[in-house]
């Protein structure tokens, strides 16, 4: 028999540690198995992007944001192009946001199709991860075939988008959905019902209505406790207005509900995707104004004008003008916002990146006191965390 | 889901409040968001106003940002981005500190200021006045200086490697191969104030 006094102990979790999803050092002070208090270390991906944005023009800067949550890089970029676009006052050609919507609901895919196998994967399931990362491959190919680059996309540019879909893409993305949705179902059958699943999953990690107000929670975790609120819905941005889908919400707001709600997000998204190529018309994909967008290739060919236009953008770059706006999108994992201070130079003065996982990882300590170290892992499974994002 | 209200429409609502009316400085309202200035002194009063009261109940912060100015008098602003969800709004409070005072810290507000105020003192060396836990969040253990400021270089001051001789991590002074290449391409033309003075006589 073990004395009292012994059963506590302090570990180390990670950096490295396969349930930490990426760089994660927590440091656990364990009463025999129960958790009692967790203490997140975090900045092991630590890169500066602030930092660097500061020293970049603003389409310079553009790309770091791929590089945040690197699992859905567009959603990422949207933010930072709706918030230069407030600065310059601007607007987006429709087909332009169409497209936007079409991507953005792709990388909710992307995000949740990586995010719920591993949350399985955490509590013992392996299968949901091979048949989660086909799709992902399908969506990534389709990334691929609109920017060039499976991950760091660097697509959605101030005034619009990088370049124009073919027919051919659409139509292949549209094929896409509904096999996709057979896969969803294939996932739930796996998992929804599955008694170990729910055992590790349903009453462990539950957030309570104030503890979202609290601690910042958005998305997903905000859902997952009965909060009615979708930035897409509630603060529409670009055509979202326009499209029909509906808000999962969950009643416990355990890890079992968020998981839920996660598995109809991608059958909602698949809906909105096929619904934005449905109203794809033809027409321009980034605003006229040539001191913001790029002239064309052929253009620049001929004409001295846009050869300058060029030239000038890709040195000079513009300037939004002074101001500072706060933009958020609703990124797969929750709120994504750009706080942007604008001094009127071609470089942002200062651009804050206001990411989800922040706030859903300082709420660990607080989710994961009295429950056990298995659940533990599940509840950061749960939180859906990308450490590129977190750390900035 | 309520319709997003508009920022001048919770201008007028904000008003109403005495105490607000009487502290907001330099209050900036556009199509997007309502954002105002207060004195340091009022943070706690009025975030603490802004959350309970249910006509405005902004309960959620979202995001604690840091910004240096190293030129004003007093060099580093606080901006506190705020939600409600339950009025679909979005507020925005700012306020001035410098390197010798602190900020009260908002925690007993709003738990989830814990982390950013941390960063906002990892990256810019602001204090928080009643933040139990004030430490280095973003950085290395045991890094010095406060890397957002802006005299702070965008290379550092020092780098890491691997000494094979020790068999550990060890810093040693940043040693550029290549000089940083920070070329200025902004246009002399255009952003330039010249005094009206000059102009008026030409």
């Amino acid at each position: 028999m073990i004395k009292d006094k012994n059963k506590k102990f302090r570990i180390n979790f990670g950096p490295q540690h396969p349930a930490a999803h990426g760089v994660l050092r927590l440091v656990l002070d364990l009463d025999g198995e129960v958790v009692e208090r967790v203490e997140p270390h975090i900045g092991l991906l630590h890169r500066g992007t602030e930092k660097l944005i500061e020293n970049k023009t603003y389409l310079q800067a553009l790309p770091y944001f791929d590089r945040l949550d690197y699992v859905a890089p567009m959603n990422q970029e949207h933010a930072f192009s709706l918030a230069t676009e407030r600065l310059l006052g601007i607007q987006v050609p429709i087909r332009a946001q169409h497209i936007r919507v079409l991507f953005s609901e792709i990388g909710r895919i992307l995000s949740h199709m990586i995010n719920v196998p591993a949350q399985a994967l955490d509590v013992g399931a392996l299968t949901p991860s091979l048949w989660g990362w086909e799709e992902r491959e399908k969506l990534m190919v389709f990334y691929e075939r609109a920017c060039g680059s499976r991950l760091h996309a660097a697509y959605f540019r101030t005034g619009g988008v990088h370049q124009d879909l073919e027919d051919q893409l659409l139509e292949d993305i549209y094929k896409f959905c509904d096999p996709f949705l057979k896969v969803v179902n294939d996932l739930e059958s796996l998992l929804t019902d599955s008694r170990i699943f729910k055992q590790r999953n349903v009453d462990i990690g539950v957030v309570k209505k104030q503890d979202v107000l609290d601690w910042g929670l958005t998305g997903v975790m905000a859902r997952g406790s009965g909060f009615e609120w979708d930035l897409r819905r509630a603060q529409p941005y670009e055509t979202y207005e326009d499209y029909d889908f509906l808000i999962p919400v969950g009643k416990n707001g355990d890890n079992y509900d968020r998981y839920l709600i996660r598995i109809e997000e991608c059958r909602q998204s698949a809906s909105i995707i096929k619904q934005a190529i449905e109203k794809m018309e033809k027409g321009p994909i980034i605003c006229e104004d040539k001191k913001i967008a790029p002239p064309k290739r052929s253009e620049m060919k001929r004409s001295m004008e846009a050869l300058i236009h060029h030239f000038k953008l890709y040195t000079e770059g513009y300037d939004v003008g002074p101001g500072d706006i706060y933009a958020a999108v609703e990124a797969p994992k929750g709120e994504f916002g750009v706080y942007l201070v604008s001094d009127g130079s071609n470089k942002p003065y200062r651009c804050k990146i206001r990411a989800p996982g922040f706030a859903h990882l300082q709420s660990l300590d607080y989710l994961s006191k009295g429950y056990l170290l298995p659940d533990l892992s599940a509840i950061l499974g749960s939180l859906d965390l990308v450490f590129g994002e977190v750390d900035r | 889901m309520k319709k997003m209200k508009s920022p001048h429409e919770l201008l007028k609502e904000i008003q109403n409040f005495d105490f607000l009316n009487s502290v907001m400085l330099d209050i900036n309202v556009s199509d997007y968001e309502l954002s105002f200035n207060i004195e340091h002194t009022n943070i706690v009063k009025t975030l603490r106003l802004l959350r309970d009261e249910p006509l405005l109940s902004f309960t959620q912060l979202i995001d604690l940002c840091g910004i240096d100015w190293p030129e004003k008098k007093e060099r580093f602003q606080v901006a506190y981005n705020l939600l409600s969800m339950n009025n679909n709004s979005r507020i925005r409070v700012k306020s001035f500190t410098d390197n010798n005072n602190s900020l009260p810290s908002i925690t007993k507000l709003f738990p989830s200021s814990d982390w950013y105020e941390r960063e906002a003192f990892d990256l810019f060396g602001i204090k928080f006045e009643g933040h139990k836990d004030l430490r280095r969040l973003l950085t290395d253990y045991g890094f010095e200086g406060h890397p957002l400021r802006k005299d702070f270089p965008l290379t550092g001051y020092v780098e890491v490697k691997y000494d094979e001789g020790k068999k550990r991590v060890i810093y040693e002074p940043v040693e550029l191969k290549q000089e940083y290449r920070d070329f200025d391409f902004e246009s002399p033309w255009e952003g330039v104030d010249y005094p009206n003075e000059v102009l008026k006589d030409d």
